[in-house]
């Protein structure tokens, strides 16, 4: 178990920089998600962590040792790829026990290391079965038990899941969450689904073109997103941007169609006359009655999903299309207007110019 | 699939037996034609089995013909049968290291490297023959094993298939490995080698019938009678001035010549299917 701490992490690739210097300490034990859409670069840090690609600047530690320099063999780390990577010529039983065997433990050892490891991911039967007679969920084990049998430092995971059907994905899901609590090994994954992400993470690392966007626990970062990227990455449906600018005193934005929200008792002064991006979240709005609306949605389409009803609308004569999320069911029509209300503290600003966050 | 009606199994059967009929043919007529005397095919073709059969086995198995020097058939085949293994196994250890050389190490001039190889596939045994020949013959490797295998195990080909083999092998294997702390040379033993099973099956069974029926090479290195491979002594059988040609014992020399091409072949085969079916990527 330790702690990895990242200094100005880059990586270039010839001229092409795809790591422009990331910044974090993960705590020993803590579970950390790079979260981004494909091309971000998670991927590449992740590497450069397992010491898979080599750094074009700052530095990578784990525990007390920096290990810029180190082998991944040597770095106490273990991971988890994409496909597996099981080999496929060897049984389960080989595959785990491959890493160990190079390290020379003794057989006695090995033995004890991986009938560990398989009565925790409930691998017993299958131990001498080769991978390509397991099934999906059953290879994701392996590849966990490969990992755990090194007792390694760091546990690195790349998209492990993103091979598996919805519900197969969701047991391995709670299954990974339930190994990290009762090893307490400090983890690295990485995702692009968002839903693995807020689930499984105590801290996110959002990316964003090779930048770490936001640092923050999964509830930080879907209630207070620093940037208007995070607030459209994270939540689905996504948030609902809108034009807006600040009144002179920021104490109400006026959107594109003449709407005025008010920002409640706090307002944002020092923003006072600025253009903004206002962020909306669709589960956000509730439906009031009409003389306390501060939003008509003129409705374009009701998807109901049994638990939710998502509402397609527009504000007014222009193309502000939003989307509304309404717990339970609700009988709507096509062409009505719907009176809707946001709490001042659930509505997110973010500068035009460069879509930082906006706030006190 | 296709559908399982009578009319349609009578064709495919029949196409099929005449395809087998078709190549059954020649070697039945060298088959019956190894079991007569001398006298009985000189002049025509017999289409049933004679009663000479073992005699003129073991004659050229154990003493061989006059007119080809009296060498032993057991002693051409097993000239021939260490050239062709020797080819083999060299060409494909060579072949396949130069290929992972090439593939998974990054060093200067790679490129430059591969097509150099590549280039030589315009360069087969016959078009170099001359100079590969004094290289040789400057070595003292005239009337050897040495002299009959080395110059025709650097293999183009099989390092070229070797390489796009090992292009598919997924990178993840390469990364796990790394992380397990298995070192290039591990790596190769224990991943890719097993990995490459298929391959190196599918190669053995065309290198050894490559290998095997070399004619050129060793008919020009070779004057010793007791270095003869068994392909050049076939060809000598047939040409045979001032007598009549011994059809008798050159078609049972030419059976036996195919014995071991055709052992390989059926042994590989079983190894070559569970290697397709087995491996997975």
């Amino acid at each position: 178990m330790a702690h990895v701490s990242l200094q100005g992490v880059r990586k270039s690739f010839d001229s092409l920089e795809i790591l422009h210097g990331i910044d974090c300490e993960i705590e020993d034990g803590e579970f950390i998600v790079i979260l981004g859409p494909s091309g971000c670069g998670k991927s590449t840090l992740l590497r450069v962590i397992a010491g898979l690609e080599t750094l074009s600047g700052g530095t990578v530690t784990i525990g007390e040792k920096i290990v810029n320099e180190l082998e991944p063999a040597d770095r106490d780390i273990a991971m988890v790829f994409q496909n597996y990577a099981l080999y496929p010529h060897m049984t389960v039983y080989k595959n785990m026990a491959y890493s160990l065997k190079i390290r020379g433990l003794s057989k006695t050892e090995i033995e004890q290391r991986v009938q560990d490891a398989a009565k925790i991911l409930e691998l017993g039967d299958l131990l001498h079965r080769k991978p390509r007679q397991l099934s999906g969920g059953q290879r994701q084990r392996v590849a966990m038990g490969r990992c755990i049998v090194r007792e390694p430092k760091v546990f690195l995971f790349d998209e492990p899941l993103s091979n598996l059907d919805a519900k197969l994905r969701v047991q391995m899901r709670f299954e990974l969450r339930q190994l990290h609590e009762s090893l307490k090994i400090t983890s690295i994954y990485v995702t692009h689904d968002q839903v693995e992400a807020m689930t499984l993470a105590d801290r996110l690392i959002v990316m964003d073109g090779g930048n770490a966007a936001q640092i923050g626990s999964p509830l930080e970062v879907y209630e207070q997103p620093m940037t208007k990227f995070v607030a459209g990455f994270i939540g689905s449906p996504a948030i609902n941007f809108f034009n807006g600018k600040m009144s002179g005193d920021g104490s109400q934005v006026e959107l594109v169609d003449s709407t005025c929200l008010s920002l409640g008792k706090n307002g944002l002064k020092k923003h006072g006359g600025s253009e903004v991006t206002l962020g909306i979240r669709p589960e956000d709005f509730k439906v009031v009655e009409d003389d306390q609306a501060m939003i008509h949605l003129q409705v374009d389409m009701v998807e109901t999903l049994g638990a939710d009803t998502l509402i397609h609308g527009h504000l007014g004569k222009i193309d502000t299309d939003f989307i509304v999320r309404l717990s339970g069911t609700h009988h709507l029509k096509r062409g009505i207007k719907l009176p809707l209300s946001v709490s001042p503290e659930k509505l997110h600003f973010f500068e035009s110019q460069n879509g930082n966050r906006i706030q006190n | 699939m296709v559908e399982n009606r009578s009319f349609q199994k009578v064709v495919t059967h029949s196409s099929l037996i005449i395809g087998v009929f078709i190549i059954i043919f020649p070697i039945y007529i060298a088959l019956v034609t190894s079991s007569h005397e001398q006298a009985e095919v000189a002049s025509t073709v017999q289409t049933w089995f004679g009663s000479a059969f073992l005699d003129n086995y073991s004659t050229i198995l154990t003493t061989g013909r006059e007119s080809t020097g009296a060498i032993p058939i057991s002693l051409m085949m097993w000239n021939s049968l260490i050239m062709a293994v020797g080819i083999t196994v060299g060409k494909i250890v060579i072949s396949i290291i130069s290929a992972y050389a090439i593939v998974y190490f990054k060093f200067p001039l790679r490129m430059f490297f591969f097509w150099i190889i590549f280039v030589t596939l315009m360069l087969p045994v016959e078009v170099r023959i001359l100079p590969t020949y004094e290289v040789v013959a400057d070595l003292g490797l005239l009337n050897s094993y040495t002299g009959l295998i080395l110059p025709l195990i650097a293999s183009a080909t099989a390092t070229f298939l070797f390489r796009q083999f090992f292009l598919t092998i997924p990178d993840e294997y390469v990364e796990a490995a790394r992380v397990d702390g298995a070192g290039p040379i591990r790596f190769f033993i224990d991943i890719l080698l097993p990995l490459s099973q298929t391959s190196i099956a599918a190669l053995s069974v065309i290198l050894f019938t490559y290998g095997w029926n070399q004619y050129l090479w060793p008919l020009l290195i070779t004057t010793e009678e007791s270095m003869t491979t068994i392909v050049m002594g076939i060809k000598r059988m047939i040409v045979v001035e001032d007598s009549v040609p011994e059809w008798n014992l050159t078609m049972a020399t030419a059976l036996l010549a195919m014995v071991p091409p055709l052992a390989v072949v059926v042994g590989m085969q079983r190894q070559f299917i569970k290697g397709l079916v087995e491996t997975e990527k």
